[in-house]
């Protein structure tokens, strides 16, 4: 995020799109909910009728995928209508002549015909962004698991640089990172591009920098992302270790994906249950969980916070820093006899320019978002206050495109797919959690009432959903949640494993998975799914 | 030199001492910085002032009557006096009849983070004469089988935070209050079960409840359980959102999520994962030793030493037979920062190479 959640009550203008923020991320929509309490206005765009969308002043029910198209129009009247901000983009920008003549090609009416929204509804939401004083913008994987992601996030960027609406409390744009400490991965360098810190690995300097610090050569090119090395298992990739992932059921493409894993020489898991993903593998390490653990994570504003171990692990199970410390030993590869996590932490402050003024102990209440760049630094809550990064924003010439695959005559129907406020991602967790059963003891389709009708299903029963990549039975559940033509699914639980339909396609820059988006056909089952065992 | 305007300083005279206040400050939020320790049951410093349960009052010098600190707003000049004997004897009054209608005022800490506050108050004003036969208001929802909130409301005192909070913390208005006086009862729309109601399960209304009346179920699992109840503060493991959380231990298991109040990211606040969703960790399916594949294609548990010499062997063998680029990692968004830090060390020193990656692809 740009800003600190402390800001959501703040804008007088709320732009949600590609966010299920209440189901999602709950606290930090209650946050949101104040802000309209005192009189914000909030346009949501989302192909499904979300939570959000009941508290919107527009909601932009926007076919799957059509993002960009939508964005593209907004620019298109807030330029025509003289919203922007000059002094803004003449100061803080670069190539604003050229993106305000390109978003004149596409006028509200052009984007009804691809995004299925009324223009006039769009030209509202427009005017009411820009025209805000602090409008601020934010965006989850809706936004991102298109083959078009970095489109639509740049389409966003160019939104809020045309406005001035960013590095000013209560503006920006923010993604909502969806795992606990996806912010810290990065952070440490988990990445095929950055060492430690988002420093490029082919930046000379960096070279030098860590081959100092570490001792030896690494390569000057970039590696492949997990999707690459996945597609090239038993080819050019011949061992995975995998932490604290199951990849089985959370990424695309499940039949690809197994077939991936399975034919690796070598597959080591770390992780704290027997997963899907560990049932493929050679050898599994036992990890610490939550409340057994010490270290550090980074949240979605970029706050870096403690985490304590309050009972002793379970069994014989071990910190996961421990664990690679210990196979990288066996191997003798040098470097690796910490003795706990904070030594590990301190050496990566050490080498990380965002994390420079901090270590262990100065985290200890969590006050501190990155960069801070040294020891006197007070953190940086809001981003691009004086400057952008690389000197000015830049406006970037975005051009909608259609997903990877469009409905047909075989398959008519869209699949979107996320997740729901009482299960978390593959369940490992919430549902070995007393009570969650309750709530939420299995997945169903979610199907607009008429469509539920016209084709024949039966509200509670099940049906056959078919894409090019696999298929699955689920039960049907009728709601008005769901645009007509497009359906809803959770990729949460194992009997229903919706990751087997996905994967489409990619985006070609950050080989981001278009999960948000699948062709499927839907046919009636005789078969009765019984209701599952909630032990 | 830019000439800044002389901030005015306000005063107030509290208890005898001059003192400053910002305008717009309460009472309330003046004597608490000066630590008058104003008893209060229908408070919360995350929710406007509500000036039920009338326990803050104080003396305010040309008023007729005591005020209610939390309600009043300071002015230039006040005269405040926090503890008079006429004051201690209103509230002593005040607790004995809330106490009279109550089932029991003694109740388990597990119930909840406020849980407590009804009965300290008692103690403090010495409050438990019984001297009135009062009767009950509220009536509990045995009915209500959801398995996180009891709704013991036999220990309702109507401080209405629970309705509060639901509403202006969580924007979720999910309960309501229904009739007055004895026979006010805090229900859902139709008096339904939680479960039919807007009640997304998040426990904020356990949490401020200062009677036990709505309690944590599955922490009270724990109450018979011996040992002393611990505290340790860590987040959340779900979203991104990164909520303090105190974890509640007894004998060496979490038995229960307190939300942290002075959390950066979530100020107090929780969602149902956060607050209910914590005993995965001590689930029986929890690994507990290594595991290696065996020569019949299963998985066996094994020591550390022998796993850790089988990942090792085999990485040797990729590497000898493939080179290191045939190496990958994958480090996850779920474990610490030191987790990713060593993975990817552990592929770029152990191998060379930058094949290394997280799960933020999907």
């Amino acid at each position: 995020m740009s800003n600190p959640l402390a800001d959501m009550d703040k804008p007088d203008v709320i732009f949600c799109i590609g966010t299920n923020m209440t189901e999602c991320h709950p606290v930090a929509a209650t946050a949101l909910k104040r802000a309209l309490a005192r009189g914000a206005k909030m346009i949501v765009a989302d192909p499904r009728r979300i939570g959000l969308a009941d508290l919107a002043d527009v909601y932009l029910p926007i076919r799957v995928g059509s993002d960009a198209a939508l964005l593209l129009a907004m620019a298109h009247v807030i330029q025509r209508d003289g919203l922007t901000h000059p002094e803004f983009i003449a100061s803080r920008t670069t190539d604003s002549e050229a993106f305000l003549e390109h978003v004149k090609d596409f006028p509200p009416e052009w984007a009804e015909t691809i995004t299925e929204v009324p223009a006039a509804d769009i030209e509202r939401a427009a005017r009411i962004y820009g025209e805000a004083d602090k409008g601020a913008i934010y965006y989850t994987l809706g936004i991102t698991e298109h083959i078009c992601g970095v489109d639509n996030v740049q389409s966003l960027c160019n939104l809020a640089l045309m406005t001035g609406n960013i590095g000013r409390e209560g503006t920006g744009i923010n993604p909502m990172r969806g795992q606990n400490n996806i912010q810290g991965a990065g952070d440490g360098g988990a990445l095929p591009n950055n060492y430690p810190g988002f420093q490029p690995v082919t930046d000379p300097a960096n070279q030098e920098k860590f081959k100092k610090a570490w001792g030896r050569e690494v390569d000057l090119e970039n590696g492949m992302t997990k999707v690459r090395a996945l597609e090239l298992c038993g080819d050019r990739i011949r061992a995975m270790i995998i932490n604290g992932e199951n990849t089985l059921l959370s990424d695309p493409d499940r039949k690809h994906c197994e077939h991936a894993l399975k034919s690796l020489d070598l597959l080591v898991v770390i992780d704290i249950f027997m997963t899907d993903t560990a049932e493929l593998a050679d050898v599994v390490f036992p990890a610490t969980a939550f409340g057994e653990t010490d270290g550090v994570c980074s949240n979605t504003e970029r706050r870096v916070q403690r985490l304590r171990a309050a009972v002793p692990p379970a069994g014989e199970a071990k910190p996961d820093w421990w664990i690679i410390s210990q196979i990288a030993r066996r191997l003798g590869v040098p470097g690796f006899e910490y003795e706990s996590a904070k030594e590990v932490f301190n050496e990566l402050c050490s080498l990380s320019p965002i994390y420079a003024g901090l270590d262990w102990d100065r985290i200890e209440h969590g006050e501190y978002q990155w960069p801070v760049p040294h020891k006197d630094h007070p953190g940086t809550p809001i981003l691009h206050q004086g400057e952008f990064k690389n000197g000015r924003g830049i406006f970037k010439l975005i051009k909608y495109r259609d997903p990877a695959e469009t409905i047909s005559e075989e398959f008519p129907v869209w699949l979107t797919t996320g997740r729901r406020l009482a299960s978390y991602h593959t369940r490992t967790q919430t549902g070995r959690s007393a009570g969650i059963d309750y709530l939420l003891s299995e997945e169903s389709l979610e199907v607009h009432p008429d469509d539920v009708r016209e084709w024949g299903l039966v509200e509670g029963g099940v049906c056959q959903l078919t894409s090019p990549r696999g298929s699955v039975e689920i039960k049907v559940k009728a709601t008005n949640r769901s645009p007509r033509g497009t359906v809803f699914a959770s990729f949460s639980f194992s009997d229903v494993p919706i990751n087997a339909l996905t994967g489409s396609g990619y985006d070609p820059e950050t080989d981001t998975a278009e999960l948000k988006v699948c062709i499927v056909k839907i046919e009636p089952c005789e078969r009765v799914i019984s209701p599952r065992n909630s032990s | 030199m830019t000439t800044l305007a002389e901030p005015t300083v306000a005063t107030m005279t509290l208890d005898g001492e001059e003192v400053t206040f910002t305008p717009g400050e309460t009472i309330y939020e003046v004597s608490e910085r000066h630590q008058k320790e104003i008893p209060t049951l229908c408070y919360d410093p995350r929710l406007e002032p509500f000036g039920g349960c009338r326990l803050c009052v104080v003396e305010l010098e040309g008023a007729r009557a005591p005020v209610a600190s939390c309600t009043t707003r300071v002015t230039e000049g006040m005269v405040v006096r926090t503890r008079t004997p006429a004051v201690d004897s209103y509230r002593k009054v005040l607790l004995e009849l809330v106490a009279s209608e109550n089932r029991e005022l003694d109740v388990d800490p597990l119930r909840g983070y406020a849980s407590q506050e009804l009965m300290t108050l008692v103690d403090r004003y010495d409050a438990r004469s019984g001297r009135f036969a009062g009767r009950q208001s509220g009536q509990s929802r045995d009915d209500d089988d959801n398995p996180f909130i009891l709704r013991d409301y036999d220990l309702c005192i109507s401080c209405y935070r629970c309705v509060r909070v639901c509403a202006e913390q969580e924007g979720d208005y999910a309960i309501s209050i229904k009739n007055r006086g004895f026979d006010t009862q805090i229900t859902t729309e139709f008096s339904g079960l939680l479960k039919g109601s807007a009640c997304t399960f998040c426990g904020q209304c356990i949490q401020t409840c200062p009677t036990g009346a709505l309690a944590d179920r599955k922490a009270m699992r724990a109450v018979d359980q011996p040992g002393k109840i611990e505290k340790t503060r860590t987040i959340c493991p779900y979203c991104g959102v990164g909520c303090s959380v105190d974890l509640l231990t007894k004998n060496e298991k979490i038995v229960g999520i307190h939300p942290a109040m002075d959390g950066p990211a979530n100020e107090g606040a929780l969602c149902v994962k956060g607050q209910f969703a914590f005993d995965f960790v001590h689930h029986p399916d929890r690994l507990a030793t290594p595991y290696v594949r065996g020569e019949d294609g299963q998985l066996h548990e094994a020591s550390w030493d022998e796993a850790l010499g089988r990942a090792a062997d085999g990485f040797r063998k990729v590497v000898d037979e493939h080179g290191r680029h045939a190496v990958y990692g994958v480090a996850s968004g779920r474990a610490p920062t030191e987790a990713a830090y060593t993975m990817q060390k552990f592929i770029r020193v152990g191998f060379g190479t930058n094949q290394i990656d997280n799960c933020s692809r999907a």
